[in-house]
């Protein structure tokens, strides 16, 4: 027996035993939870746009800064992990799970040190988001400024 | 009304993430990785800004504005220094958010104690 062919049984085994996601219901608190970030981050905008004077377009930065601020404290609390038991993606896509997962993996190997610890681990999950977002964006970019000059 | 296309915009987003999760079983990591290219390629047609024109913060808040905002400040920055824009602008617009998460990261990391 080959490795391929017993590794291909064990996965259709553990099949029948895995829990079936209930799909309508996750989607639902997905939708609902993610909402509810973005509407918060409507509101932290209007409030950025009327108290400070921002431009709508420059308010986004401040809007996600404090929104990364307040998702690593409550990360920090431990109230996030436990939102995004009940969430799912609703609490991963939005910039919250961005900041979750840098605080959440920082928080995890403080045992380790500050410098072998903290400092090394901080990017172990959200690493993969910036990789793909700058090699995607640079090449991406690439293309579009050639299009833009050779066409 | 502007809350109201936040809150369907933003929560359509994190749908289509709960169905990567649930059906194509993939890792949190992948969906979110996925969603920074969608927007990056997304912005390449000019698409993502008629999205947060309509839907404000339920455009900007998901990590797909992190692609957006990538390739968005890298186009920025070639109209005044051409090809070389592209590598000294791609964090234009993003630094903020990198910059405050790594900070704020830390310094949760430093100050709390791991819990569960």
């Amino acid at each position: 027996m080959s490795d391929k062919f017993v590794q291909n049984q064990y996965n259709k085994t553990i099949k029948n035993y895995q829990p079936k996601p209930n799909y309508f219901l996750n989607c639902l608190k997905a939708f609902v939870i993610g909402g509810l970030i973005c509407v918060i981050g409507e509101a932290l905008t209007d409030f950025y746009v009327n108290v400070f004077d921002f431009s709508k377009k420059e308010a986004v930065n401040p809007t996600v800064t404090t929104l990364i601020l307040a998702s690593a404290l409550l990360t920090g609390f431990g109230v996030y992990d436990k939102l995004g038991q009940f969430a799912g993606a609703g609490s991963a896509v939005p910039v919250t799970g961005f900041a979750n997962s840098i605080t959440s993996a920082a928080l995890e190997h403080k045992s380790e040190g500050l410098v072998l610890g903290v400092a090394t681990n901080l990017f172990k999950l959200a690493g993969s988001v910036i990789v793909f977002g700058v090699v995607a964006a640079y090449v991406l970019g690439i293309i579009r400024y050639a299009w833009q000059h050779f066409f | 009304m502007d809350y109201l296309w936040a809150f369907l915009v933003g929560g359509g987003i994190c749908i289509i993430g709960q169905l990567l999760l649930d059906i194509a079983k993939l890792t949190p990591a992948h969906v979110m990785s996925s969603f920074v290219v969608a927007g990056a390629v997304l912005d390449a047609f000019d698409l993502y800004d008629n999205l947060i024109e309509f839907a404000g913060a339920g455009a900007t808040v998901p990590i797909t504005s992190f692609g957006h905002s990538l390739l968005h400040g890298a186009m920025e920055q070639t109209k005044e220094h051409g090809f070389i824009g592209i590598a000294t602008g791609i964090f234009q617009l993003t630094s903020a958010g990198i910059a405050s998460a790594i900070l704020f990261g830390f310094l949760v990391a430093v100050f709390f104690k791991p819990k569960g």
